[in-house]
């Protein structure tokens, strides 16, 4: 029969004791310090580089071990997941023991004092009074409502009893907080789950429908076509940094045009869920050139149009060649070009810029040349992400500022009154208390005092202040 | 580049005014130096805040991308930050702290590099101030109850080794000290948590992640992870003075080390602009 009786008991404390485990605030420590120490380890090792680095820097045997504890992409490894996981049953497990005592504050407010608060109180005032308990509590009660809140009356063994409180929802900015923090995870979670981080580069003029995902090899399908019409990039004066550099998107569905956007680096573009953000450029193959070129023994004149790397020929047997070209040289746009003598040799290269079209002249060749105009194709980087997630991750971000300072700045405030018939006098007893920030409500409660020693005399605090 | 390095060196005059002041009114135990030694550092805020001006408009961007200039940037958070706090709460025990602390940015930031770079196109949005202006502030509060808990420390041990020497004398008494590290950590966490968040919604506009494991925004993490590890164990295990001064200190630490540290260690998106040039 003992048997029988124990049995069921120590299931039930094995529970109670899982319970308490994942409840308790040790296991909230531990859990944040090993998620500390562990994410040190990707912010030293680098993350997602190709084998070839790790193997280089640290060998193969190090390498495999990487691979095999999931160091190379540890933020997505299922022990640093598992972490998380663990983490965000603490919270709930947490906040699910501790939420019945924060909401007791709400569905039974404490509506009597007891004598010990009435005594021990840190912020109290007694006082007495010939008038009729009744009458003061009128009075006192109105006071409250300004003060503090609408003061909740009750009677018990004689003694009238006032309540009132400010700030109740303070009580819930942590819970608030952790809450947001699990938001936070749900809405990553959904980002990673149906969501994906993407890149594609297209050239001037010309469209895509599909992204190509980081590190995967198959491209994926966007179920629309985006072209981009144009490519700019702006220079800081005298300096070859960037300042600005846009693209002008349009975004195509069955060859009608639907969206068109100028986005810039800080300004992406979104069509169904998908984001196009801009981030880098480049030059898409050879660009082409103006070139007006002067036979400078006859004062003859050419306009020709080159591409780069193009032989192209002039009189005398003779021909020349762009060879390199910059945009964004010291001197602005310069070309490299070279002349071949007529049996077919090499000359020496030189320099042509751009923003001085006579400087050629002066280096007295055969011919002279100048950069009229050039045009360089350029291709657009873009970063394509689909984040289904990242409205709730905002939410949660929302929450987290409001929870915490709501649980930092805020506090439960509360006031009681007791009167009661003291031999043909009425004795009043007030106590107050703040769940938090007690040194702030003191102050508070001074002030208070002052106004309520004034209410029970039926003076008018102003010409007492 | 006249103006600049004018208000720049006036504000390091300033802070410098400040700090005699307030190690004058901390050895001598009087509160008047310290009173001369607050609208000093008014003054100094805004000289500080005037040579930012300047600047902003040379760089046309917020300028706080080199060591320089967030160091100086730092320092004048820190000011700022204490003198509202000391509006409200009368902490001017730390005007002893916070005022050398300062002076130190500044001659930090002398002493680095100053370059006036033009602001690469990511930086060019609202959001880079709104950024770095709740980082740094939280930073600030953060230094300043690191500076409560060193203090703390020292006094506790005076305390126990029964020295009741000078400095015993000239620092504010345990209890206040315990609540000037409180006061800073409740202005310091939900600021950190603003610096993190305004910057996860930066990040999302500029390449579709709000958060990349980069190893600033990973070390910002794990300090945030300690600080609320030090906040649960102030609201709800009931953690006072040593323990959370040594907290304290170890929060800072792990702080200064994801602002300076960092960017010795790995590249990342915030590695500043000098190192990546030199």
């Amino acid at each position: 029969m003992t048997e029988t009786n124990t049995k069921p008991e120590t299931t039930e404390n094995h529970a109670d004791k899982i319970w308490e485990f994942f409840c308790s605030l040790k296991l909230t420590v531990i859990i944040l310090l090993l998620l500390s120490v562990l994410s040190i380890i990707g912010t030293v090792l680098q993350q997602n580089a190709p084998a070839a680095e790790y193997i280089k820097e640290y060998g193969q045997a190090n390498y495999e071990l990487f691979v095999n504890l999931q160091f190379i992409d540890m933020y997505h490894s299922w022990w640093f997941i598992g972490l998380l996981g663990l983490f965000s049953v603490n919270l709930i497990c947490c906040s699910i023991k501790n939420f019945p005592r924060v909401w007791k504050f709400v569905r039974e407010p404490v509506l009597i004092a007891s004598p010990g608060v009435l005594k021990n109180s840190a912020n109290r005032l007694e006082a007495t009074s010939k008038e009729d308990k009744q009458q003061l509590a009128d009075r006192l009660a109105v006071l409250l409502k300004k003060e503090f809140g609408t003061p909740q009356r009750s009677e018990k063994d004689g003694k009238l009893y006032l309540f009132a409180q400010k700030g109740i929802y303070s009580r819930f900015g942590a819970y608030a907080t952790h809450l947001s923090i699990l938001i936070i995870m749900a809405g990553a979670i959904i980002g990673n789950i149906w969501g994906y981080k993407a890149y594609v580069n297209i050239v001037e003029g010309t469209s895509t429908s599909q992204v190509w995902s980081r590190g995967g090899q198959v491209p994926i399908d966007l179920g629309f076509t985006v072209r981009c019409d144009d490519f700019d990039v702006s220079y800081y004066p005298n300096s070859r940094r960037p300042k600005d550099y846009n693209s002008d998107l349009v975004v195509l569905e069955n060859g009608q045009e639907i969206l068109r956007k100028r986005i810039e680096v800080n300004d992406p573009l979104t069509y169904k869920g998908i984001t196009f953000y801009q981030s880098s450029y480049g030059s898409a193959g050879n660009a082409f050139f103006q070139i007006k070129i002067t036979e400078n023994a006859t004062g003859k004149v050419m306009n020709i149009k080159a591409g780069q790397g193009q032989h192209i020929k002039l009189p005398g047997g003779y021909a020349f060649s762009v060879s390199d070209f910059t945009a964004t040289g010291r001197f602005g746009p310069a070309a490299r070009i070279h002349v071949n003598t007529p049996d077919g040799r090499h000359g020496t290269p030189f320099m042509v810029l751009k923003n001085f079209p006579d400087f050629d002249v002066k280096r007295g060749g055969k011919f002279s040349f100048s950069l009229i105009d050039y045009n360089e194709p350029q291709f657009t980087g873009l970063q394509v992400a689909k984040d289904p997630g990242v409205e709730i991750v905002w939410v949660g971000c929302l929450l987290m500022i409001f929870g915490s300072l709501t649980a930092f700045f805020f506090s439960h405030r509360r006031i009681w009154v007791c009167l009661e018939d003291a031999g043909g006098k009425t004795k009043i007893q007030v106590a107050a208390n703040a769940h938090r920030n007690q040194p702030g409500f003191s102050l508070t409660f001074d002030d208070l005092k002052l106004k309520l020693e004034a209410t029970i005399e039926n003076k008018s605090s102003k010409k007492e202040g | 580049m006249g103006a600049m390095t004018l208000l720049f060196n006036l504000t390091m005059l300033v802070y410098l005014l400040a700090t005699v002041l307030y190690l004058v009114a901390m050895v001598g135990r009087r509160p008047q130096p310290g009173r001369i030694g607050r609208w000093v550092l008014v003054a100094g805020v805004l000289l500080h805040a005037g040579s930012f001006a300047v600047r902003h408009a040379s760089v046309g961007g917020a300028p706080v991308t080199s060591l320089h200039e967030s160091l100086s940037f730092f320092a004048w958070c820190l000011v700022l930050l204490f003198l509202l706090l000391d509006l409200r709460f009368r902490l001017s025990v730390m005007g002893a702290f916070a005022s050398p602390l300062a002076l130190l940015l500044m001659i930090g930031s002398a002493l680095s590099p100053d370059v006036v770079v033009p602001l690469d196109p990511m930086l060019r949005t609202w959001l880079f101030p709104v950024h770095i202006t709740f980082a740094f502030l939280g930073n600030a509060a953060f230094a300043l109850s690191f500076g409560a808990g060193v203090m703390y420390l020292i006094q506790d041990r005076m305390l126990k080794s029964k020295r009741f020497t000078g400095i015993y004398r000239m620092l504010p008494s345990l209890d206040t000290l315990d609540k000037v590290n409180y006061t800073c950590l409740s202005f310091g966490f939900p600021l950190m948590t603003l610096g993190i968040i305004s910057g996860a919604v930066w990040a999302n506009t500029v390449w579709g992640t709000y958060w990349s494991w980069d190893p600033k925004e990973t070390w910002a993490l794990i300090t945030w992870f300690l600080y609320a590890g030090l906040l649960h164990g102030r609201m709800t295990i009931g953690w006072r003075g040593r323990k959370a001064a040594i907290f304290a200190i170890i929060g800072f630490l792990l702080l200064l080390f994801s602002f300076l540290g960092v960017n010795l260690l790995v590249n990342g998106q915030h590695t500043f602009e000098v190192f990546t040039e030199l």
